[in-house]
C-alpha cells in the first residue's frame, strides 16, 4: 500500500485547535464573571435595583459583621461604624463605613466587597453602596459612606452568620 | 538551504558533517538526540537549583541565602525542571521513537520540527538569564500566581512572560507533528489499534499540549498586558479577579500534569513486557484508561483551590472529580501488575527503573488522592506534603519513566550496550537515595511545614537533615548516570539489533543503530502484526 498524501483540510483543522484555545484562555474572562455571578462563587455580592418586598419571618435572625481592609499604599483610614448587627432576612438595613483620608493629596479608590460564606453571596444583595463607584477623598476629609442591603430569605435556614469585607484599592489619576 | 533541500530527497546519505548538521538537521534522530541532551543539560542546571534548596534548608535559620534568593531557585528549579526538563524530554524520546514504531521516514513536518527544539536554547537562555538582572529571578513560585507576578515583581518578570511564550511555542509545533506522523504517516498497514502504547500515550498527550499549553500562552498574555498596558485581568481596582488568574492557570496546569506523566505510562508499558516476557496485559483498556485520563484532567483544576473561597457543591464537585481520576489509573497499575504475575521475569537496568516506577508513582498518586479530599486539603494545602506527591510522581514517575527509556533504547540509538553493573548501582543509589530524599517530607508536610520557605522552626530540622542528606546523594547519582551514558557511547560494547529476546516493536527490525533513514517502504502488514503488543 502507497502512503497517503495529508490533505489541507487536517492540516487547517490541526493548526486552528491552538488558536481557538487561546482564545479560549480570554473567553474564560467573562465566562468566570458571569459564573460567579449567576453562583456567588468567589464571594461576589449581588445588587437589587429598588426596595423590592420579600416574604419576612420575623422571628428568623442572621447577624452580620462588618470587616474593612485596605491594600499596601493606600492611605486612608477605613473601617466599618458598626462592626455587626442583627438582622431579619427580606427586611432592608442601612449601616455606614467611614474614611479618613490623612494625607495632603486627593486620593482615589475603589472598594470590592467580599461575602463569607459564598453560599449566603448569592443572597445578600445591595440598593445602595460606595462600592458601586470610586470614591474620591479629598485631603483631611473624614466622609461617612453608606451602605444600604438585605439578605434575601431564599438564604438556606443553616447560614445564621455572615460576614461581609471591603479591600480598598487605590486607583492611579 | 537549497543543498540541504536537495541532499534530503536522496535517502541514501548518512548525516552532514561538522556543527552545522545539528543546526540545520531536519532527521528526526537528530532532532530527538539534540531534545535529550537538551532535557539532560537543564535537568542538571534545574538539580544544582535544588542542591541551594536543600544546602538551605539542611539546617534552620538562614545560613547560606536571601530569603529572596532562595525563593529564586525554588521558582527557577520549578519551571526549568517542568518547562525545560521533563517536557523536552518526552517531546525528545517521542521524536527518536514514533516515526520507527509507526513505520514512517521521519516526522511530518521535519523544518518545523527543526525550529521547535531550536526555540529552546533561546527560551532557556532567556530564562535563566534574569538572574543576572535587576530584580532578580521570577520569585513567586513556578505557578506564578497574581498579584504577586503582576503587581509586585520586577521587571524581569517580562524576561520570564517571553520565555513561556517561545516554550509554549515549541511544545506545540512538536505536538502538532507528532499528531501529523500519527495520523498520517504510520504505516498504510498499520490500524490505530495496532500502535504501540508510547505511541497512543503520545497521541493523546498531544491532544492535551494543543489544548492546554495555548491557555497558558493566554495568562501569560494577559500577566503582560496587565503589567504593561493597563488591563485589568487580574487586578481587582480595575474589575479584574487575582482568583481568575488562579482558575485559568490551573486550567492549563492540571492536563499538564497528565502531558508530563501520560507518555511515561507508555515507556513503562513498554518495558514492562519486555522484561516479564508476557504479552502486556489489557492493551486495549491501556488505550481507553488513557483516553480517560485525559478528558477527565480538563475538569478537575479547582481542586488546586479548594482555599480560595469556594462553595461546598464547586468543592464536592471537583473533590469527586478528582477521585474518578483513581480508577482509569488503578486500571493502568493493575494492568502492568497483571503482565508481571507469573512473568518469567528478569531485572535488567530499564525492568529496575520501570518496576520502581510503578511502585513509587503509585505513592504519588496515593497522596494525590489524599490531597484531592478538600476538607482533608485544608490541611495539607501548600504543606511539604504537597511538595513530597509531586516529586513522587513527577520524579520517580516521569523522571524515572525517562531513565528506564534512555536505558531501554539507548542501545538502539548507539548500537552499543550500556554497562549493566554501573547501570545496577546507579539503580539502586537513586533509588535509596530519592526515598531518604523525599519520604521525610510527606511528615514534615502532614507537621505542618509550609513549602517555600528558607527557614522553618526547630521541630522540622531532623526530618529535614535527613532529606537534605538523600538530596545530596541524589543529586550525586546523576554523575554516575552521565558516566554511563557517555561511556556507552564511546566505549559500548556492539549491541545486536534486538537487545532485549522479548522486545516487541517495528524498533527492534532495525539495524543495531537505527540507520539514519529508516522506513523508506513502509513495514508489511503480517512485520506489524508480529511486533504488534495488541496480540
Amino acid at each position: 500500500m502507497e502512503r497517503k498524501e495529508i490533505t489541507k483540510g487536517f492540516w487547517i483543522k490541526l493548526f486552528s485547535a491552538p488558536i481557538l484555545m487561546f482564545a479560549f484562555a480570554y473567553a474564560m474572562v467573562p465566562i468566570y464573571d458571569v459564573f460567579c455571578e449567576i453562583t456567588g462563587f468567589n464571594g461576589t455580592t449581588g445588587r437589587v435595583d429598588s426596595e423590592q418586598q420579600y416574604v419576612v419571618d420575623e422571628n428568623r435572625k442572621v447577624d452580620v459583621s462588618f470587616f474593612a481592609m485596605t491594600m499596601g499604599g493606600f492611605p486612608v483610614q477605613f473601617g466599618p461604624k458598626v462592626s455587626s448587627m442583627e438582622v431579619i432576612p427580606g427586611k432592608f438595613y442601612t449601616t455606614s463605613y467611614i474614611a479618613k483620608n490623612n494625607t495632603d493629596e486627593v486620593v482615589m479608590g475603589q472598594a470590592i466587597p467580599s461575602v463569607a460564606p459564598t453560599d449566603a453571596a448569592l443572597y445578600f444583595k445591595k440598593l445602595e453602596c460606595f462600592c458601586f463607584n470610586k470614591q474620591v477623598f479629598k485631603p483631611h476629609e473624614e466622609v461617612e459612606m453608606t451602605l444600604r442591603f438585605v439578605v434575601e430569605p431564599e438564604m438556606d435556614e443553616r447560614i445564621k452568620d455572615i460576614s461581609l469585607s471591603y479591600n480598598f484599592f487605590k486607583l492611579e489619576s | 538551504m537549497t543543498t540541504a533541500t536537495a541532499s534530503h530527497d536522496d535517502h541514501h546519505h548518512g548525516p552532514e558533517k561538522g556543527l552545522m548538521r545539528w543546526v540545520k538537521t531536519t532527521n528526526h534522530k537528530d532532532i530527538g538526540s539534540l531534545y535529550m541532551w537538551f532535557a539532560f543539560t537543564m535537568l542538571l542546571i534545574g538539580g544544582a537549583f535544588a542542591m541551594g534548596i536543600r544546602a538551605e534548608l539542611l539546617q534552620p535559620g538562614l545560613q547560606l541565602m536571601e530569603p529572596q534568593f532562595f525563593n529564586q531557585l525554588t521558582t527557577m528549579h520549578g519551571l526549568i525542571m517542568v518547562f525545560g526538563a521533563i517536557m523536552p524530554a518526552f517531546v525528545g524520546l517521542g521524536n527518536w521513537l514514533i516515526p520507527m514504531m509507526v513505520g514512517a521516514p521521519d516526522m511530518a513536518l521535519p523544518r518545523m520540527n527543526n525550529w521547535s527544539f531550536w526555540i529552546l536554547p533561546f527560551a532557556g537562555g532567556i530564562l535563566l538569564s534574569t538572574f543576572f538582572m535587576e530584580g532578580g529571578a521570577p520569585a513567586f513560585g513556578w505557578t506564578f500566581y497574581a498579584p504577586l507576578s503582576t503587581t509586585f515583581a520586577p521587571d524581569s518578570t517580562d524576561f520570564f512572560i517571553f520565555a513561556v511564550h517561545l516554550l509554549g511555542f515549541s511544545s506545540i509545533m512538536g505536538a502538532i507533528n507528532i499528531i501529523a506522523t500519527v495520523l498520517n504517516m504510520r504505516a498504510p498497514e498499520m490500524k490505530l489499534m495496532d500502535m504501540p502504547l508510547f505511541v497512543w500515550t503520545w497521541l493523546i498527550t498531544s491532544f492535551l499540549l494543543i489544548g492546554a499549553m495555548p491557555v497558558l500562552a493566554g495568562a501569560v498574555t494577559m500577566m503582560l498586558t496587565d503589567r504593561n498596558f493597563g488591563t485589568a485581568f487580574f487586578d481587582a481596582t480595575g474589575g479584574g479577579d487575582p482568583v481568575l488568574f488562579q482558575h485559568i492557570f490551573w486550567f492549563f496546569g492540571h492536563p499538564e500534569v497528565y502531558i508530563m506523566i501520560l507518555p511515561a505510562f507508555g515507556v513503562v508499558s513498554h518495558i514492562i513486557p519486555t522484561f516479564a516476557r508476557k504479552p502486556l496485559f489489557g492493551y486495549s483498556s491501556m488505550v481507553y484508561a488513557t483516553a480517560s485520563i485525559a478528558f477527565l484532567s480538563y475538569i478537575v483544576w479547582a481542586h488546586h483551590m479548594f482555599l480560595t473561597g469556594m462553595p461546598v457543591a464547586g468543592e464536592l464537585y471537583f473533590m469527586y472529580a478528582t477521585m474518578l481520576i483513581a480508577v482509569p489509573t488503578g486500571v493502568k497499575v493493575f494492568n502492568w501488575i497483571s503482565t508481571m504475575w507469573r512473568g518469567s521475569m528478569t531485572f535488567e537496568t530499564p525492568m529496575l527503573w520501570a518496576v520502581s516506577f510503578v511502585f513509587l508513582f503509585t505513592i504519588g498518586g496515593f497522596s494525590g488522592l489524599m490531597l484531592g479530599i478538600a476538607p482533608a486539603d485544608i490541611q495539607y494545602h501548600d504543606t511539604y506534603f504537597v511538595v513530597a506527591h509531586f516529586h513522587y510522581v513527577l520524579v520517580t514517575g516521569a523522571l524515572w519513566s525517562i531513565i528506564a527509556a534512555v536505558f531501554y533504547w539507548l542501545p538502539k540509538w548507539t548500537g552499543k550496550m550500556y554497562n549493566e553493573k554501573l547501570g545496577k548501582v546507579h539503580f539502586w543509589w537513586a533509588m535509596i537515595s530519592v526515598n531518604v530524599l523525599f519520604f521525610p517530607q510527606h511528615f514534615l508536610g502532614l507537621a505542618g511545614m509550609p513549602r517555600r520557605i528558607p527557614d522553618y522552626s526547630l521541630q522540622f530540622a531532623d526530618f529535614n537533615l535527613i532529606s537534605s542528606l538523600g538530596g545530596f546523594a541524589f543529586g550525586a547519582s546523576f554523575i554516575l548516570l552521565t558516566y554511563i551514558v557517555i561511556d556507552c557511547v564511546r566505549n559500548g560494547k556492539p549491541a545486536s539489533a534486538r537487545p532485549w529476546s522479548s522486545a516487541k516493536g517495528l524498533e527492534w527490525t532495525l539495524e543495531p543503530k537505527a540507520q539514519y533513514h529508516s522506513f523508506n517502504t513502509p513495514p508489511s502488514r503480517a512485520l506489524i502484526e508480529a511486533e504488534s503488543q495488541n496480540s
